[in-house]
């Protein structure tokens, strides 16, 4: 990066943890860490999505309709995570290439032929001459969908759970008041559960920020393959060969997660405070005395 | 109809024009000085340097990838790649799951490697996952811990969690030589495997047939053996 970084070899001190520090290899470290809010970004608003769907469909008066609902929650939360972050990404990458294979290949065949998983090159997604930003990218979008299928599932159950639990009298009266089961669902419930759901929604948060080093068995590069990568002993085929310090990356790790988890309780006993606010709950109740 | 708007979604999704296909060449990256991530965060090392050649002779377009070691047999037979190069020695056992080109690296010696000089060979040795020296530890009556990167196992005899790791002796040459004499080789030298191969699926015959007529070309023209002595010193097998 700097010029003065030519020989690395013929440098020492300062010089040398700067050159080191911004190398081409500690310069992805970094960019990692932006994957892995990206990652969170993009994850939380879909698990949110799916788990308010989820919850939706449950409540729902058609039996059909209500079984997907609590079948969806059910299932995912009764199977372990390794089991969908190994096997569910596999079989959800191989189902999308036999689709696709169904629709551009000349002849498409099975393409399970024994321990291989044959498709034609035109139907591999993404393709195999793609740039290998587009199979980074496949890779990541299979991370958000399969993060958030197993979180939608816990927030699901969460949500259910806090849609149950808006006083009934509440609806009563929004029903006397004539409105429609949509009105009440839109105007009444969903407002006010949110204040039922925050807990649980934290929880999942936090766990969310912790499980996002199982990117990794994705084969997305996030941070906890680079300080392994970084930190291990290297010898001198490396440009900067040094001893075996995972420990000072693991540390480094360790930091950003605390400080990581330490901000979302800040925001979030924000955002719980303005829930609150006006709730005939014990913590409306506690705000108000505190403001009196 | 159905099928051609599904067709034109997928191609959307994976965003590229039709043009040359491309041989993805899979790799560790974590196994120096074969195949190792260089400090600017690009696959380097020997078989950098072969791939790239061996690509260029059988004037094919390649392009790499880095996978983990334990899972880099499956994820070839799903295609996540083509080819294996990741100092993969040629067995029998791999053999039954996936093809191999001839070698492009000799049979080489496995050795021990330990902090003294009368370690216990038949207490805990470390070895890489699912490896030739693993396999031979487990069955030498030693305890064998396993650890997902080459550079874990090395660890684990520095930190006392294993008494010797055995593993080829390539690797291990440069990191004893850098040790300050902490670290030694112990025991006998153990010839493992038929030389070091690309590894491929058993249906890409053609491919393999390919990359077949490249080696044995750096072979007969002895540019092989110049880039064993590169990056394995002067005293390294050579063809």
């Amino acid at each position: 990066m700097f010029a003065s970084c030519a020989d690395p070899k013929s440098i020492e001190g300062l010089t040398w943890a700067m050159c080191y520090l911004t190398s081409g290899k500690h310069l992805d470290f970094y960019w990692s860490f932006l994957t892995v809010l990206l990652l969170l970004a993009l994850t939380a608003p879909a698990a949110l999505a799916m788990g308010f769907a989820g919850a939706t469909a449950a409540r729902s008066r058609l039996l059909p309709v209500s079984l997907l609902g609590k079948g969806y929650a059910a299932i995912v939360r009764g199977v372990p995570d390794i089991v969908f972050f190994l096997f569910f990404v596999i079989a959800l990458d191989q189902g999308l290439e036999y689709l696709k294979s169904l629709a551009v290949c000349e002849n498409p065949v099975w393409p399970w032929q024994g321990l291989e998983f044959r498709v034609c090159p035109e139907a591999k997604i993404p393709l195999g001459k793609s740039s290998a930003f587009w199979h980074q990218a496949y890779g990541f979008a299979l991370a958000v969908f399969t993060f958030a299928l197993v979180f939608g599932a816990f927030a699901a159950n969460v949500l259910y759970g806090a849609m149950n639990a808006v006083p009934r009298a509440q609806l009563e009266t929004a029903e006397a008041y004539g409105m429609s089961h949509g009105q009440v669902f839109r105007r009444i419930l969903v407002p006010q559960m949110w204040v039922y759901a925050l807990p649980g929604l934290s929880n999942l948060w936090m766990i969310l920020i912790k499980a996002t080093p199982l990117l990794f068995l994705l084969g997305v590069k996030d941070i906890v393959y680079w300080a392994r990568e970084l930190g291990g002993s290297k010898t001198q085929a490396y440009e900067y060969p040094h001893p075996d310090w995972r420990l000072w990356y693991f540390l480094g790790l360790l930091v950003f997660y605390l400080l990581f988890t330490k901000v979302s309780e800040i925001v979030l006993a924000r955002i719980s405070a303005r829930l609150n606010h006006g709730q005939a709950t014990a913590g409306g109740e506690a705000l108000r005395k505190a403001a009196a | 109809m159905k099928n051609l708007l599904l067709a034109t979604a997928l191609i959307a999704v994976s965003g590229a024009a039709f043009a040359q296909d491309v041989v993805r060449l899979g790799t560790e990256g974590a196994y120096p000085p074969f195949n190792f991530i260089n400090d600017a965060g690009e696959v380097a090392g020997f078989e950098r340097e072969v791939g790239d050649e061996l690509c260029k002779r059988a004037s094919l377009t390649c392009e790499w990838v880095t996978n983990e070691w334990d899972s880099i047999i499956p994820n070839l037979q799903s295609g996540n790649y083509d080819v294996i190069i990741a100092g993969m020695s040629i067995t029998d056992e791999r053999d039954e799951v996936i093809d191999f080109s001839q070698n492009y690296f000799p049979p080489a010696s496995s050795a021990y490697v330990a902090m003294a000089a009368d370690a216990d060979l038949k207490g805990v040795v470390a070895a890489q996952v699912s490896t030739i020296q693993a396999g031979y530890v487990a069955e030498s009556g030693a305890t064998v811990l396993e650890f997902a990167t080459p550079d874990e196992s090395v660890a684990a005899v520095r930190n006392g969690e294993a008494v010797a790791v055995f593993a080829d002796k390539d690797f291990l040459v440069p990191i004893v030589a850098e040790s300050n004499g902490e670290l030694m080789f112990v025991g006998e030298e153990v010839q493992l495997g038929g030389g070091v191969g690309l590894g491929l699926r058993e249906s890409d015959t053609e491919l393999k047939d390919k990359f077949n007529a490249a080696i044995q070309s750096m072979k007969d023209d002895g540019s092989l053996n110049a880039l064993i002595e590169k990056h394995f010193g002067a005293e390294a097998a050579k063809f």
